[in-house]
């Protein structure tokens, strides 16, 4: 079967963030980018299908900037067959990514959708339960295990309380949660025959979907500082402060 | 200006989070509505008619509703949501699973884990792990959001009387099916709900460890949570996990043991009104948020700090 994956060119998770002094965004000029690390284990977790013979085709598709190639390119050193690269300079909400991921659905027809659970910039947790709406497909979202057995997938889900098991028609959709697998890094004969593999690039208004939104950001501004703590010497003194002058024990 | 805030539940008993959320409702401002969907919910339906603040509960109780599959639930929120101005979910997993879902069939952006309400349309919300605090504007005809619970004290669950209504949902989609679960069982209290929380982290070296901070934690009446590194290493199951992708927790007091205190997990606690640091490593990030730092051997600190407390 063939599976799609979504990716995203994210900054990298070990950047400490900067809010822009006019509060209109987070500075990103000259900060080291990534692919999002959830969209990782969704290619990987597409990658082992295709070595267990489940998958016959992976296609990655990445909506952004014309840099996100590179992370397709990633994606494609990783294992993925070719990619799609849905061209937009603007930043998209959700929604708009939720749509236009439909119309690449409708074009490839896969059988299985894997995403990320949640980009870490934008920690929205949307795109692949508002992708099951528009496609009317059912959903594994956070899922730590899949399991392709017929015309069904079993996910097993992190939930608040431990683990939940769903069986889902195909097609379907899956998020991923961290635990799902653990990524593999690209081999540098890989990464050179990622250079050859399919890369296709459309545009949001040669698949016919408006990107309009109804969300607007007035404004981003750093949180609210700790004020620096103390330290203390001993277990005593600490006991004490927390009884007597933090009160909370 | 009516709001729907849909309640969280398990069949048998209500979930705190409910209150946190109706708590969000009251600060947007107007009428009131809890849907509670479930199977065999009734009592669940009686305990969100006392929700003070709440002035109508309904309750769609199907089998299809039983273990809140979104793509049952969804279309019977979507249904429903049209006659209202917001739509409120808490944002648990469940809340997270569903509310997109919804938000998508409408036509309409979600605004996820609000902290803060600025006016009817205006919400405050955090990104990038927590290190930046975006305020949104939403022109959608139905405001769909998910609340995180820490940014709004619970209501009292007593105190409102409802009326309750029956009503019937489209059932079950036919697209997938509930197999079965596996949750952790914990006589301490609830980690996101928790006045004191105590976390190890990779310096505990072991799951074995760990019976320590379980050993402090019932000594203080605290739930226990963990980092992500001891969440990898096996040392406990996932569900323990505080930070950017686990529990969001901000108790009175929150005890970080033997946890470096990376961006991902400070993402998780640093809401916490006050936050002590055990660690052996003097320059260790966590001691940059904590409120009391004690550098030293954690396997000496944490059992004579129970004998203190």
């Amino acid at each position: 079967m063939k599976v799609l994956v979504a990716v995203k060119r994210v900054v990298d998770y070990n950047v400490k963030v900067r809010v822009k002094a006019d509060n209109s965004g987070v500075d990103l000029a000259n900060v080291k980018m990534s692919m999002n690390p959830f969209c990782e284990i969704a290619v990987e977790e597409a990658v082992r299908l295709k070595e267990k013979g489940v998958a016959s085709e992976i296609v990655v598709v990445s909506i952004g900037p014309t840099a996100a190639q590179e992370q397709l390119r990633t994606a494609l050193a990783l294992g993925a067959d070719r990619a799609v690269l849905v061209e937009s300079a603007d930043e998209l909400n959700s929604l708009a990514v939720a749509k236009l991921l439909k119309a690449v659905v409708d074009k490839e027809q896969p059988q299985l959708v894997i995403l990320g659970k949640q980009a870490i910039d934008s920690d929205n947790n949307q795109t692949g339960q508002m992708l099951g709406a528009l496609t009317g497909y059912a959903q594994g979202t956070f899922a730590s295990k899949v399991e392709v057995s017929g015309d069904k997938v079993n996910v097993t889900r992190e939930i608040d309380g431990g683990l939940q098991t769903v069986a889902l028609n195909l097609p379907a959709i899956v998020t991923t949660d961290l635990r799902l697998n653990e990524p593999r890094y690209a081999s540098l004969p890989n990464i050179m025959k990622a250079k050859k593999k399919p890369l296709e690039v459309v545009t949001p208004d040669a698949l016919g979907v408006a990107t309009s939104s109804t969300l607007k950001t007035l404004k981003v501004e750093a949180p609210a500082a700790r004020s620096a703590g103390i330290k203390v010497k001993s277990v005593a003194e600490l006991v004490e402060k927390l009884k007597n002058e933090a009160k909370v024990i | 200006m009516t709001i729907l805030v849909i309640a969280e539940h398990n069949n048998a008993v209500l979930a705190a989070a409910t209150l946190n959320t109706v708590a969000a409702a009251k600060a947007i401002g107007g009428d009131i509505h809890v849907l509670v969907a479930g199977a065999g919910c009734a009592a669940i339906g009686e305990a969100a008619a006392k929700i003070e603040g709440v002035s109508k509960v309904l309750v769609a109780d199907d089998a299809a509703y039983a273990n809140q599959l979104p793509e049952n639930v969804a279309p019977l929120v979507a249904d429903l949501a049209k006659q209202y101005s917001h739509v409120l979910a808490a944002a648990t997993t469940n809340g997270k699973n569903f509310l997109p879902r919804v938000a998508a069939q409408l036509d309409v952006d979600q605004i996820s884990e609000i902290i803060a309400v600025e006016s009817p349309d205006t919400f405050k919300r955090p990104i990038y792990a927590g290190n930046a605090i975006a305020t949104v504007q939403s022109s959608a005809p139905v405001k769909v959001i998910t609340v995180r619970t820490t940014g709004f004290d619970a209501v009292n669950a007593e105190g409102g009387s409802a009326a309750i209504e029956q009503i019937t949902g489209p059932g079950d989609a036919g697209k997938s099916a509930f197999v079965g679960e596996e949750l952790a069982k914990s006589d301490r209290p609830e980690l996101a709900g928790a006045k004191i929380v105590v976390s190890g982290g990779r310096g505990m070296q072991n799951g074995d460890n760990f019976k320590y901070l379980y050993s402090l934690a019932d000594k203080l009446g605290a739930a226990v949570g963990a980092s992500r590194a001891a969440v990898d290493a096996g040392f406990v199951p996932n569900d323990m996990q505080v930070g950017q992708t686990g529990k969001i927790v901000a108790p009175q007091l929150y005890i970080a043991v033997g946890i470096s205190g990376a961006i991902q997990h400070l993402a998780g606690m640093k809401d916490s009104k006050v936050i002590v640091a055990i660690n052996k490593d003097e320059e260790a990030p966590i001691f940059q948020v904590a409120d009391y730092g004690l550098v030293g051997d954690l396997f000496e600190i944490v059992p004579e700090l129970e004998r203190l407390v």
